[in-house]
């Protein structure tokens, strides 16, 4: 910064050390173990896995952090709608699904093959 | 194929996991701690509307010591209406059509109500036995008709949630297989039915409402005897 008025002799010269590049708080060096999934490079991640901590305190603490994340993005935010609770909802019917699929397939190979099979015979 | 109707009441295990586990802990999930705040979002807003309303129309009528139970009667409203209504997505189970949740439920709590009446209150718990200006030749009658129908009141209390829903939920079953199995073969019955199912369903929303409700109000009327 240049100041070109009358007083520019008289302001003393600070020397400071100005960094060649400017430092962002992503640069800041993390251990392999706190990284996030998507930071850890491929060959990485057995170290990773292997660094985690999987204590059942440890695995609590994750999903409070997982919780606390979905949160803050998208149900508290100023102008929430029905999207976040929605997001939510919809995630618990695809992890029922799966829950259910092996005990819901056998249901559609047995009982309504047989069902169709009688309907048909008596309309045909 | 009867027998087959009644798996979902089944909870089918995952890894080793049954999936009532995961249906219990979601009504944890869904609400959020209220904060420090002065204006929260608009989820807290709501559920916190809602909680401040259902609390004073139940515990009006209930005098000064029933009011102890205001955390209690309130957690569990909100508890037996939001497994009612997830149990409605597809997919999902409801952990309230299991006898053993119910009985869980009302059992310990009206046994806590008549516990407090004739604990504080001997005579007046023990004058609710016999209504007022009973002729006097019915009173022995009347005092083993009211002591069973006060020994009935956990049974009716478990009983009556869990049918209701079982009932619901078998019923939606049966025509949704009825509706899918026709399609093919007569299209007009087969929309006629999906049109009743949609009625259906939101009877269902309605019940799942209503039966969480009266389950925590009979409480608090029992309570109210007793307090």
């Amino acid at each position: 910064m240049t100041s070109h008025n009358a007083l520019s002799p008289f302001i003393p010269i600070i020397p400071c050390s100005k960094p060649s590049a400017p430092v962002k708080m992503a640069d800041r060096q993390v251990s392999l173990a706190e990284k996030r999934l998507m930071d850890v490079k491929l060959n990485q991640l057995g170290a990773w896995l292997g660094g985690r901590d999987f204590t059942p305190n440890g695995i609590l603490s994750a999903i409070r952090r997982g919780h606390d994340r979905y949160y803050n993005k998208y149900i508290n935010v100023k102008k929430g709608g029905i999207g976040g609770v929605a997001m939510l909802l919809v995630g618990y019917v695809a992890i029922s699904y799966l829950w259910e699929y092996d005990h819901i397939s056998k249901k559609y190979t047995l009982a309504y093959r047989a069902c169709f099979i009688s309907l048909h015979s008596c309309h045909s | 194929m009867t027998l087959s109707f009644f798996d979902q009441f089944m909870s089918p295990t995952y890894l080793g996991i049954p999936l009532i586990a995961l249906a219990l802990s979601l009504p944890w999930i869904l609400y959020p701690k209220p904060t420090t705040r002065w204006l929260n979002n608009r989820l807290i807003t709501l559920q916190g509307w809602f909680i401040n309303r259902f609390t004073q129309q139940i515990f009006q009528p209930l005098s000064l010591g029933g009011h102890k139970w205001a955390t209690l009667l309130a957690s569990l409203m909100l508890f037996l209406i939001t497994l009612n209504m997830l149990g409605l997505l597809p997919y999902t189970f409801t952990p309230t059509t299991q006898l053993s949740l119910n009985m869980a439920f009302a059992v310990p709590l009206w046994l806590a109500t008549v516990i407090i009446g004739m604990r504080n209150q001997p005579t007046h718990a023990l004058g609710h036995l016999l209504p007022e200006g009973t002729p006097t030749l019915l009173i022995p009658v009347l005092i083993i008709i009211e002591t069973i129908s006060l020994f009935i009141r956990p049974l009716a209390l478990g009983v009556r949630l869990t049918a209701n829903l079982t009932a619901g939920h078998l019923l939606i079953q049966l025509i949704a297989t009825a509706a899918f199995v026709l399609l093919p073969l007569m299209p007009t019955v087969a929309i006629l039915t999906a049109v009743l199912l949609f009625l259906l369903t939101l009877l269902e929303v309605a019940v799942a409402m209503i039966q969480a409700y009266v389950f925590v109000l009979l409480l608090s009327l029992y309570l109210q005897e007793n307090v």
